[in-house]
């Protein structure tokens, strides 16, 4: 278990460093540079006039499909992960399963494709 | 203190003040950021258990893509934080807490089904484990798990999917399909004479 653990040692101290180093220029830039604090300087820039509204407008629907059709995809992966590791040990049976499971995914793919949900126009 | 240890009491506790800023933040879009980061350290208290695989889908589903899709469905909804005071939610969120303190007290008291797995079976990886079971022993449940994603996919393009007319679309075949013949004529008109348009 400690073994297992310690192959994570590097990423720990990637993270360890990382840290270190992005607090050390924040806290940096704090102490070194001046402060002329100005909610001009917060505002949105906008070339000649005051800005007109807020950036935060709502977007198209359209972005939440491409999202979850890449969630969808994402899981498809995600279940080849394994199956790649084991394909080994679990035979023809293992390889059809996924083979099934893929067929069913490649059915929707067509639908979606079909249907032109893949198409930004 | 073991370096295990530390990690798992960083990475509690980062898990509960963000679960915490989660709920509390003003804009919904530090909320989701939040929960990013509750994410991140769940993935971490997976691997300091030993589910390799389920910390890395976490990495991968939940920061990559549910967080992503969380984003956008804020962005694709009126921004700010819903109505309604914490008077009058108060008692619909107590309700869902105490429910789920009460079953976390029941495995907590009976230990889950059949005591506590092992995540390292047998020296093998967790991962290779995983994948010896789902294709094989539990295949009926993972083409279960491909007919709800079949169903997700499909619900998702009936309604949120508009077909716009009066778009004009690439049409590849016809791109490919052109030859030089069709789409360039050469000329050579005399001085001051011009090109006549009659062969368009």
């Amino acid at each position: 278990m400690n073994a297992f653990l310690a192959d994570y040692l590097p990423i720990a101290l990637f993270f360890v460093v990382a840290g270190a180093l992005g607090g050390a220029m924040a806290v940096a830039a704090w102490l070194v540079a001046p402060q002329r604090p100005d909610p001009e300087k917060l505002s949105a820039y906008e070339c000649g006039f005051a800005p007109f509204d807020d950036a935060r407008g709502r977007f198209d629907v359209r972005f939440y499909l491409v999202a979850i059709l890449f969630i969808i995809f994402d899981l498809e992966i995600a279940f080849l992960f394994p199956w790649a590791i084991a394909l080994g040990d679990i035979g023809l049976y293992g390889f059809g399963s996924m083979m099934v499971f893929l067929a069913l995914l490649t059915v929707g793919f067509v639908y979606e494709w079909r249907k032109g949900a893949l198409e930004w126009e | 203190m073991a370096a295990p240890d530390l990690f798992f009491w960083l990475c509690s506790a980062v898990l509960m003040l963000s679960s915490v800023f989660v709920v509390s933040a003003r804009s919904l879009v530090h909320a989701v950021f939040f929960l990013i980061l509750a994410f991140l350290n769940a993935a971490g208290l997976f691997i300091l258990l030993g589910a390799e695989f389920l910390g890395m889908m976490m990495l991968i589903v939940y920061v990559g893509a549910v967080a992503v899709l969380f984003l956008f469905v804020v962005m694709t909804l009126d921004t700010g934080r819903p109505g309604g005071s914490l008077r009058a939610r108060l008692p619909a969120a107590l309700a869902a807490g105490a429910i789920l303190l009460l079953e976390l007290a029941f495995v907590a008291v009976a230990g889950g089904p059949g005591g506590s797995p092992e995540p390292l079976p047998g020296g093998v990886s967790n991962t290779r484990a995983l994948g010896r079971l789902i294709y094989t022993d539990y295949a009926a449940l993972f083409e279960l798990a491909g007919a709800i994603l079949l169903v997700a996919m499909i619900g998702a393009i009936v309604l949120a999917h508009r077909y716009r007319p009066g778009v004009r679309r690439q049409n590849p075949v016809r791109q490919f399909g052109r030859r030089q013949g069709e789409s360039i004529r050469l000329e050579d008109p005399a001085v001051g004479a011009g090109v006549s348009e009659q062969g368009r």
